[in-house]
């Protein structure tokens, strides 16, 4: 039963990365336009040849 | 495309006259913008929404002040050396297309490395490389394909808020922490006997140990920091009962677990602290496309072109004009400074300043007051006074705009709360002195229990669960709040002030009076047929109460004197209509607009047209007099005062000529003799008196266009719903006081058990999310409710 040291311990890890994660998604500003990105998810198909716009998010940072 | 629509903007098209590859289009900007996507390869544009354009609007000149490095130094958000970083508030971004053509700019110009819209907050980011295009360029394109920026004097000045994700750390932090800590708690709840839980019991505390930290030592930093605040004021206000609860909660759980006499409460303690983080969260609906502290700087120009003595255009930055300094006011610019007119046309439209939307005409030598728009043509003038000192932003300069106010709006829960948590701390104490007599061993667990069952969590979710949720239903009836304390302090008022112009009448239409005019059905035909030709505001009202048909003869001899009127010749008649200056007449000085006709150098008398007043004004003034005290509050003369006195209720204060300080001034003496005062307004000339007075209220046709700095926004098509909205912002604080009731109800179950020495971390844990849940839904569903009955 000594496991249970290592699957809680694995399982706390995982969710503090998970949310570590989700921490760091709204400081890069990913929560502040949640209509946008549905509106332009839809014209990807329309133009393959555009580059990715998501690189931009980087930028937000300055703000 | 068979409709007759305009196939870039949607309006009618009138005649055929604008073709290209058999799209039909309204008008030659329309066609242009057309033109333009489709030479850029945008023309994917059309295919999203159907007639998605706006009329561009024409700005030859009016960025070139775009030019000078150091305005466009101001603007940019970011700046390196080669890359730039710049964003737009973009008013006219409404669909899909919009967005689509927006963030394909870079294939206008391939210097633009990235262009992203943020939808719900109108904005444009572009990102660009220096090198390669100026933003001159970059925004006359933008605005040439009918995006026209918005660029104020607020960029250059104001520094822009950054906006703050702490309120959300500190919940997510809450919230994850809630979740663990009850999971790993779940064991204890039950019989402890069991010999594997007995073996990992120490696991699981110690890890709920650490995980409550940050909650403890992050999330919950502004109650403690909110109760040091009040202690120091001598204000007990409802964080001190809850800081104390969240200390005694957890200086008892660690001593618990240190010393292995328990499990603690760190489960309890978790959620508290979520659920009034929540409250918190709830209660701050926050409307992104709306803004409440604007003031002139938000509408006044970044700069503007100069003329040196010899000649010469230069832009300058408003904030560097010098008295003396010679301007030059384009189509569709806001005078920034106090001026003199030189020369030109002036045709200003001062409706951003007085809510009046008639344009008045000027001439040289006149005096020109800031904040006016001028609608035709050009014109130069001389700046009397820098734009700190102006007329109308001389306002702000009022100490009500110096200090950071707050409005200060004592929560009618402080007033619970001081004596919540001196009953609370009495109960404790006596609680743990007669324990000390009886069993000294429980003396402290007693008492902290105490203080940690009735920590008010119901209580002070209760209000922001209350008032949220009527935020968001006022939203949804297109009244904006700036926040959740502005409905209770709307309960509070007794007197309620409005302008006059734009908030009770309105801009939209205005009423024609044709009892001072004599015409044959010819004159009007021949009336009809030149005012046909003219874009004046009011040629458009005259030309359509005129029912005949027009002439389809040929007008000869058309002249349009910007300001004054327009004249020729049909058939037989030689027509000039307009202003009394134009006809040759003396007579000015009147109260109402007045059109002038003369046909064949004989007057035949006058069109006058009147403001209208919104629909149901009079019933708003009935429904609130029995309860409020009304006062208009004008910046006009008296000529409406009989027709006011007529149609409002008898003891309806009214006020004439008052300039935008007096305004102020007239609030600020109400407010001295004990009136708490609710001024509804628009204008910038309002902007004093909706500071100062306890709520200001702005009044919009068009709430993204322009509100001043205010309490709140309503839509102008509501505004004869003020008591509704009134009355059910006095309901909900009966519902909350109902529901502070409740809570206490739940204090006292829950202190039956602390004060019996009974309060095991299973009960705290049932009874704490409980009392807080039942409480959120009781409130949420009545205030609903009242909402519906209306």
């Amino acid at each position: 039963m000594e496991v249970v040291y290592i699957t809680i311990g694995v399982s706390v890890i995982i969710a503090i990365i998970f949310f570590g994660v989700f921490l760091m998604n709204i400081k890069k500003g990913q929560y502040q336009d949640v209509y946008t990105p549905s509106v332009r998810m839809l014209f990807e198909d329309e133009d393959k040849s555009k580059k990715n716009i998501q690189k931009d998010q980087s930028i937000n940072k300055n703000q | 495309m068979g409709n007759e629509n305009c196939f870039h903007c949607g309006l009618e098209t009138k005649d055929r006259q604008y073709i290209v590859e058999d799209k039909l289009f309204c008008c030659n900007g329309c066609k242009t913008v057309f033109e333009i996507l489709n030479q850029n390869e945008l023309n994917c544009y059309y295919d999203f929404e159907r007639s998605p354009g706006v009329i561009p609007k024409e700005f030859k000149n009016k960025y070139n002040y775009l030019d000078s490095p150091e305005i466009v130094e101001k603007i940019l958000d970011f700046y390196d050396g080669q890359t730039c970083v710049v964003e737009f508030y973009i008013p006219s971004i409404h669909c899909s297309s919009c967005i689509w053509v927006l963030e394909n700019l870079d294939r206008f110009n391939s210097g633009i490395k990235n262009s992203l819209v943020n939808f719900p907050q109108k904005t444009l980011r572009i990102t660009y490389k220096e090198a390669e295009v100026n933003l001159r360029e970059l925004v006359e394109f933008i605005a040439s394909i009918g995006y026209e920026p918005q660029i104020s004097l607020e960029d250059s000045v104001g520094t822009k808020k950054a906006v703050s994700n702490a309120l959300i750390y500190k919940v997510s932090i809450a919230a994850f922490v809630f979740g663990n800590v009850m999971l790993l708690s779940f064991p204890e709840y039950f019989e402890i006997q069991e010999f594997w839980l007995e073996k990992y019991k120490n696991v699981f505390r110690w890890m709920n140990f650490i995980m409550v930290l940050p909650v403890v030592f992050y999330s919950a930093t502004d109650y403690y920091i909110s109760a040091y605040k009040g202690l120091k004021n001598n204000i007990l206000n409802i964080d001190v009962p809850i800081t104390l609860g969240v200390i005694a909660l957890y200086l008892r759980s660690v001593y618990e677990i240190v010393f292995d006499v328990g499990a603690g409460y760190f489960d309890s303690l978790a959620g508290l602290i979520f659920f009034l983080l929540m409250g918190k969260i709830f209660q701050q609906k926050t409307y992104n496309y709306l803004s409440f502290e604007r003031d002139f700087k938000s509408y006044f120009p970044i700069a503007v072109t100069t003329i040196d003595k010899d000649g010469k255009e230069k832009s300058k930055q408003v904030q560097h004009l010098k008295l003396g300094d010679r301007i030059l006011i384009r189509n569709e610019e806001l005078v920034p400074v106090d001026g003199i007119m030189i020369n030109g046309d002036a045709t200003l439209d001062y409706s951003f300043v007085t809510g009046e939307s008639y344009p008045i005409k000027k001439e040289s030598g006149d005096k020109i007051f800031a904040g006016a728009k001028q609608l035709d043509g050009l014109f130069e003038m001389e700046v009397i006074h820098e734009v700190s000192q102006s007329y109308l932003t001389q306002l702000w300069s009022s100490d009500i705009f110096q200090k950071d106010t707050h409005k200060s709006i004592k929560s009618h829960i402080d007033n619970v709360s001081k004596y919540f948590t001196i009953v609370v701390l009495t109960i404790a104490f006596s609680s743990g002195i007669y324990w000390y007599f009886v069993d000294v061993s429980k003396a402290v667990y007693v008492f902290t229990a105490v203080l940690i069952i009735t920590c008010p969590c119901a209580l002070a979710l209760s209000t922001p669960f209350a008032l949220g949720n009527i935020l968001r239903i006022f939203g949804k009836n297109r009244f904006y709040l700036k926040n959740a304390q502005v409905i209770e302090a709307l309960t509070k008022i007794n007197t309620i002030i409005f302008d006059k112009t734009g908030t009770i009448t309105t801009n939209q239409q205005k009423e024609i009076n044709t009892d001072n005019i004599n015409l044959n059905e010819d004159e009007k035909r021949a009336i009809k047929t030149l005012l046909r030709s003219s874009n004046h505001p009011l040629s458009r009202i005259i030309y359509e109460t005129i029912s005949e048909p027009i002439f389809e003869d040929r007008i000869m001899d058309f002249k349009e004197v910007l300001g004054f009127g327009i004249e020729g010749n049909i058939n037989e008649f030689n027509l000039k209509i307009g202003s009394a200056k134009f006809i040759g007449l003396n007579k000015d000085e009147i109260n109402e607009t007045r059109v002038y006709i003369e046909i064949n150098k004989q007057l035949k008398g006058y069109y006058s047209m009147k403001n209208t007043y919104r629909v149901g004004i009079e019933q708003l003034f009935t429904d609130l007099y029995p309860k409020y005290e009304l006062i208009i509050l004008s910046g006009d003369n008296e000529g409406e005062r009989e027709r006011l006195v007529q149609m409002l209720p008898p003891n309806t204060q009214l006020e004439f000529d008052k300039k935008p300080i007096d305004k102020l001034n007239f609030v600020r003496e109400l407010q001295d003799k004990g009136k708490r005062v609710l001024m509804i307004g628009d204008g910038l000339n309002d902007a004093g008196a909706l500071a100062q007075s306890n709520i200001g209220i702005a009044v919009s046709d068009d709430v993204n266009v322009f509100t001043p700095a205010s309490d709140g926004i309503i839509d102008a098509k509501i505004i004869n719903k003020i008591p509704e909205l009134l009355n059910i912002s006095r309901k909900t604080l009966t519902i909350i006081k109902t529901s502070f009731v409740f809570s206490l109800l739940y204090n006292v179950i829950g202190l039956y058990f602390a004060v019996t020495g009974q309060l095991t971390p299973l009960i705290a844990a049932i009874l704490m999310p409980l009392s807080s849940i039942s409480i959120v839904i009781y409130v949420t569903v009545l205030t609903n409710f009242i909402n519906k009955k209306k």
